[in-house]
């Protein structure tokens, strides 16, 4: 299988980051180089196989549902390129 | 009195409990021998100020006969372990200059233990890069260089900012961490012993996230000793992480020295590539008797699906990529690039944030994972990882104890000589890596000789899971043997 320039901008689109028209011919080549290099797993006769979900043969473990840390909106926010009274801002989303 | 610097932990711990030396001293060594190496770009960050405080709280302790496993030992901390109140970037433009506010479970439990902090290591973005030409502050230099030619050389990926350190004794050791070889590529450039413990041993907590189901924290150091000293502090449960796995940490350092008489090494016939340089061929079969002298027995085994971890591999790994980089919005930390619309600002600053090995990844991680791509791709890769793993399962089944094969394909290569044109070129470093990280299994890279341009080449043993107390003993049968390698300096 190989992408086109319209999947390439559609990938680029879905994943969220920004692509020039005069970047999409090189992103499609190297793609296409990537999703020539994985084809060769088409020949694995995969029938029967369950996929792998855990590496570890373990249970997920769990806990309790309950607080166990918070109250520290400052620490949350002190990273973030723009707040306002521990709010994050962005753009105006809905007008 | 000789150089601290080009002492081992283990020396070390004994000057420094016998009061031969402070930390304090070992420390301001260390930070001088950084000083005098900023050419390498192996350092991100350095934290002198923090590290002498450290050094001095640390005397203070052994004074009173409390000192830890760890006290008083400079390490390196690869920037992808979030260190409290210290920059910590993943060597990505999208991280900006974020500061956590939090600490790693690994590297906390290095400073429980009595560690020293020098400061944040380079590496590839992300820990994506197989050279460590990836990251935003450009590539590591690697202390070795061929005989006769100043050419510079990568120390590997992506951990090679903490190879390229405990190569070039600027630390004693360095935290790493391995998705598909980024330890022990990086440890067989720069004769260096890496280890990629089991996937659970570690905990993932506070570690920037690459590929979940494969990325797992280890060390680099200069023997196998040192790296059983490291992995001793860094191993354990941790609530914090569900897939860390609640069993008891061993005494890794007791391993070092046990016999290996017995032990059935299995040698894979699927590792023995066309066109697989000579001098590769004669180390691995070198490593093979060594191991044989020292009384294990070597068996040739079969792990049928080794040449499809890779391609396998380059589904699983972007996928969870793609996934796990979807926190970087430009919103709550990091870099942001203004745009009209909340949707234009994501896209502005990821395609401003993140350089062209991450991008790549991340659009075909996308791909795979995308509606009517996912069965034929992602669910596929997934099946033949179950296989890979099965074929390790039937061959220790058999009894077999630990795998030899060589670490890489090739000695260290040249700053941009490789995956210019083809990404897929700088891929097939891992192929002897890899197939470990699908199979969640631990495996260690010990330096075992040179080529015939005076480059190192180290030899990787898989282990069964849970089991690198057997990769401690038979490493060290191979260090032994193999005898250990410094790189004359020139910086």
């Amino acid at each position: 299988m190989s992408v086109d320039a319209a999947t390439v901008r559609r990938i680029a689109h879905l994943a969220r980051i920004a692509v020039t028209e005069a970047e999409v011919p090189h992103l499609q080549g190297e793609l296409n180089t990537m999703l020539a290099f994985v084809e060769q797993l088409s020949e694995v006769n995969i029938d029967g196989v369950e996929p792998m979900t855990s590496v570890t043969p373990m249970e997920m473990k769990k806990r309790q549902d309950v607080v166990i840390d918070g109250e520290i909106p400052d620490d949350i926010v002190r990273n973030a390129p723009e707040t306002q009274n521990h709010f994050f801002l962005v753009p105006k989303v809905v007008e | 009195m000789t150089d601290l610097t080009s002492l081992t932990i283990a020396e070390a711990r004994e000057g420094l409990a016998s009061k031969s030396f402070t930390s304090l001293e070992l420390t301001n060594a260390h930070l001088a021998a950084i000083e005098a190496a900023r050419s390498l770009n192996a350092f991100v960050l350095e934290t002198p100020d923090q590290a002498r405080a450290m050094a001095r709280t640390v005397d203070a302790k052994i004074a009173k006969g409390e000192g830890g496993p760890l006290a008083g030992i400079p390490l390196g901390i690869k920037d992808l372990f979030a260190t409290k109140d210290v920059r910590t970037t993943a060597c990505s433009k999208i991280l900006g200059n974020f500061v956590p506010p939090y600490e790693s479970t690994v590297t906390s439990q290095l400073w429980r233990d009595g560690a020293v902090m020098l400061g944040k290591l380079n590496n590839d973005e992300f820990a994506m890069g197989s050279s460590n030409e990836t990251s935003c502050f450009g590539p590591v230099v690697n202390p070795w260089r061929r005989e006769g030619s100043n050419t510079t050389l990568v120390p590997g990926g992506s951990s090679g900012g903490s190879a390229s350190a405990v190569a070039a004794l600027l630390c004693m050791g360095a935290t790493a961490t391995d998705t598909g070889g980024s330890i022990r590529q990086p440890a067989a450039f720069t004769a260096t012993v890496g280890v990629k413990p089991t996937y659970g041993r570690c905990s993932r907590w506070g570690i920037v996230a690459f590929a979940s189901s494969l990325d797992q924290a280890g060390p680099i150091a200069r023997t196998v000793r040192d790296s059983a000293i490291l992995m001793r502090s860094m191993a354990g449960h941790d609530p914090k992480d569900t897939t860390s796995v609640d069993i008891g940490v061993p005494d890794y350092e007791a391993a070092i020295g046990k016999s290996v008489k017995g032990m059935k090494i299995g040698i894979p016939r699927e590792y023995r590539l066309d066109g697989m340089p000579a001098e590769i061929e004669k180390l691995w079969a070198e490593g093979a008797a060594w191991l044989k002298a020292a009384g294990a027995e070597l068996v040739e085994v079969s792990l049928p699906h080794t040449k499809y971890a890779l391609p396998a591999y380059y589904i699983v790994a972007p996928a969870e990529a793609s996934s796990n980089l979807a926190r970087y919005d430009g919103v709550r930390y990091g870099l942001r690039v203004p745009g009209r619309s909340i949707g234009e600002l994501y896209e502005n600053t990821r395609a401003e944030g993140f350089g062209d090995e991450v991008r790549r990844r991340v659009m075909i991680g996308t791909y795979v994972l995308s509606a009517g791509y996912y069965d034929a791709y992602y669910l596929r890769a997934q099946k033949v990882r179950t296989l890979i793993k099965r074929d390790f399962e039937d061959c220790f089944a058999k009894g077999i104890s630990a795998i030899l094969t060589p670490a890489t394909p090739s000695a260290a290569f040249g700053v941009g000589e490789k995956g210019g044109a083809d990404p897929v070129e700088m891929y097939l470093n891992d192929i002897f890596t890899v197939t470990v990280n699908m199979a969640g299994l631990p495996g260690i890279a010990v330096p075992a000789g040179k080529d015939a341009q005076g480059l190192p080449l180290g030899l990787q043993l898989i282990g069964r899971p849970f089991d690198e107390e057997t990769l401690f003993s038979l490493g060290e049968v191979v260090e032994q043997a193999a005898g250990r390698f410094t790189p004359p300096r020139w910086w």
